[in-house]
């Protein structure tokens, strides 16, 4: 589980995030949605140390970030970042290995190669393994950034906006691999999403941000409602009902 | 892979081999066999000459890689962006200040002065904004030229314009026996990163890879600036100031091989001692028998193959 108590920070001066406390499901999916510049991307990053914690506590499983050894919560906690900051210049095989760095510190052990081979087996990128990240298409780049946090193979996955770029295929075949892990092997997701209609399929826990708070918190199934979408994203769209599933008719 | 290694090892076995048999006084292969003082010319002055080429250019491009990955900049370079600078105007204020100072002491403060400049200048850089990559380099040589100037001007109060142009201006007609040993401490230098490959790869990804795959970004920074500066203290002090190594090479090597330091910098710094050598061996033959310094060989060498390469499309391993 992931326990966060009394969040708030600031940058600058502005508040960003206000008293957050909130509980995110063991072994569950949990789905960060909310409109743009809401706080998703710094929820995320202060849970993942990204920034240093001003005031509140994240607990993420029995380690305490900010006192927790740094290497020690790689092992445990990985996090794919909405737009990492440069283009490597790295093959993609070469860029899945370093999601391994916090096990082998540069040793790869034969149980490293298997898992980054396994990786780009579960990414389809096992074609493109030579080819630098840097002459990829946007999706292909995508897929090599989620298969280097999924070689990582932490208990706990902070993903924000992973189908950024994804055609639809690759969309659903993440989604249901992320099920998989879920349900299969007891990871815990915390996904930030902007198609509602992701989360409400795929999601077991909903999370609706609005100006650094949460605004609603809950299963897809009642937290998907027009109100949802008049109060936090300020729009009116109708919502359907099929197989009991909220679908945003956009 | 491999046979870039390979290739990389012989061409520098080769220039070496040159650089021997290369001088105002004549020297063939045969006279090796024939005449002693032969054996004596290359002990005192080819060989130390060459070595020192070869560790002062592969330490250089080893030392401008990392401040690349560190600064995640392809464009600066330690000798021009500051940290050589400082390095020479350590040594200036030790020969001030106690003008007997063991060549030692010389270089234990030029190490510390330019590990002080590095840090300033990343402290510059990172309030730079990060769409504007053109901005560091040039701030860089403001920086690095405004810390010249100011060891110019010192220099000149206290009457040793002549002891800084050596520093400022490098040079390896001077290197002679017993006086480029040091340089065999930067090569230890360089060697040692080696050992930090992957960090310095992985800080070339950005803070927040760095911090999510476990590593302190802060001290992988420090490190690497500590392993810069004292490259460059013990170049500056022993050669001078050698442009353009530091900052062709590694951008040549990434284009063609990536940024896989582990695997790429046994080649920057093969391509970094080769070019250097060469550029001397050039300077030594261009007007012979005088002699064009090495900094102004790489300066025309260096920009005409940045150029070809910029325009070349790029391929990797
Ligand atoms: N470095 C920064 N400096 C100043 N303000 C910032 C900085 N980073 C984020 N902010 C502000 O913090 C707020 C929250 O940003 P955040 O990136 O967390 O939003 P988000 O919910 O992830 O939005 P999006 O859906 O667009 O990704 C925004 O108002 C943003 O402008
Ligand atoms: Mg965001």
């Amino acid at each position: 589980m992931i326990s966060i108590r009394n969040l708030s920070h600031q940058i600058g001066g502005a508040p960003i995030l206000t008293d957050i406390s909130l509980d995110l499901p063991r072994g569950k999916i949990s789905a960060l949605i909310g409109p743009n510049g809401a706080g998703k991307s710094t929820l995320l990053s202060l849970i993942a140390r990204l920034e240093k914690l001003q005031g509140g506590s994240v607990i993420v499983g029995n380690l305490t970030v900010g006192s927790c050894s740094n290497r020690e919560l790689a092992k445990h906690l990985s996090i794919l970042p909405q737009m990492p900051d440069q283009v490597p210049r790295l093959c993609v095989r070469d860029l899945v290995s370093f999601g391994r760095y916090p096990y082998h510190q540069g040793r790869p052990t034969a149980d490293d190669e298997a898992a980054v081979e396994h990786a780009l087996a579960v990414f389809g990128l096992t074609g493109l393994a030579k080819r630098s990240v840097d002459e990829l298409s946007g999706g292909q780049r995508q897929r090599a950034q989620i298969a280097m946090t999924f070689a990582q193979d932490t208990e706990y996955m902070l993903l924000d906006e992973p189908l950024n770029n994804l055609d639809i295929a690759g969309a659903r075949s993440l989604m249901a691999l992320l099920r998989d892990l879920a349900d299969n092997h007891g990871k815990t997701i915390v996904i930030v999403l902007h198609d509602i209609n992701y989360a409400s399929r795929y999601a077991d826990w909903l999370v609706a941000m609005h100006d650094g708070q949460i605004a609603v918190e809950g299963a897809p199934a009642q937290t998907v409602t027009s109100d949802l979408l008049r109060d936090v994203f300020q729009t009116d769209a109708d919502i359907q009902h099929i197989d009991g599933l909220p679908i945003v008719m956009v | 892979m491999t046979r870039w290694y390979w290739a990389g090892g012989f061409a520098l076995a080769f220039l070496s081999f040159i650089s021997i048999f290369v001088g105002v006084i004549d020297l063939s292969f045969g006279d090796l066999w024939r005449d002693p003082e032969a054996l004596r010319l290359i002990g005192i002055s080819r060989f130390p000459r060459t070595i020192a080429a070869v560790i002062a250019g592969g330490t250089l491009a080893v030392a401008g890689c990392v401040m690349q990955m560190l600064v995640r900049n392809r464009f600066v370079e330690p000798m021009t962006a500051g940290t050589g600078q400082g390095a020479a105007l350590g040594i200036l204020v030790v020969t001030i200040l106690t003008p007997q100072a063991s060549i030692f002491l010389k270089m234990s403060l030029a190490s510390v002065t330019a590990l002080v400049t590095s840090l300033g200048f990343l402290a510059i850089v990172r309030r730079l904004p990060p769409t504007q990559p053109l901005l560091v380099p040039l701030i860089g040589l403001v920086y690095g030229g405004l810390i010249g100037a100011a060891v110019v001007f010192v220099a000149y109060q206290a009457d040793l314009l002549q002891f800084i142009s050596v520093w400022l201006n490098g040079e390896f007609s001077g290197v002679l026996r017993g006086r480029y040993e040091l340089l065999w401490l930067a090569a230890a230098g360089a060697a040692l990163t080696y050992f930090a490959a992957d960090q310095f790869a992985i800080v070339g990804m950005g803070q927040a890879v760095t911090t999510s795959l476990g590593l302190n970004y802060k001290q992988v920074v420090l490190v690497g600036l500590i392993a810069i500066s004292l490259i460059s203290a013990l170049t500056v002090v022993t050669v001078g100031i050698i442009p353009f190594v530091g900052l062709v090479v590694p951008n040549i090597i990434s284009r063609l091989f990536g940024d896989n330091l582990r695997r790429t910098l046994p080649l920057v710094a093969m391509m970094g001692a080769s070019l250097t050598l060469g550029s001397d061996i050039a300077g030594r033959l261009i007007r012979f028998p005088f002699e064009v310094p090495v900094g102004t060989v790489l300066g025309v060498v260096g920009a005409a193959i940045f150029l070809w390469l910029l325009y070349r499309t790029p391929r990797y391993a």
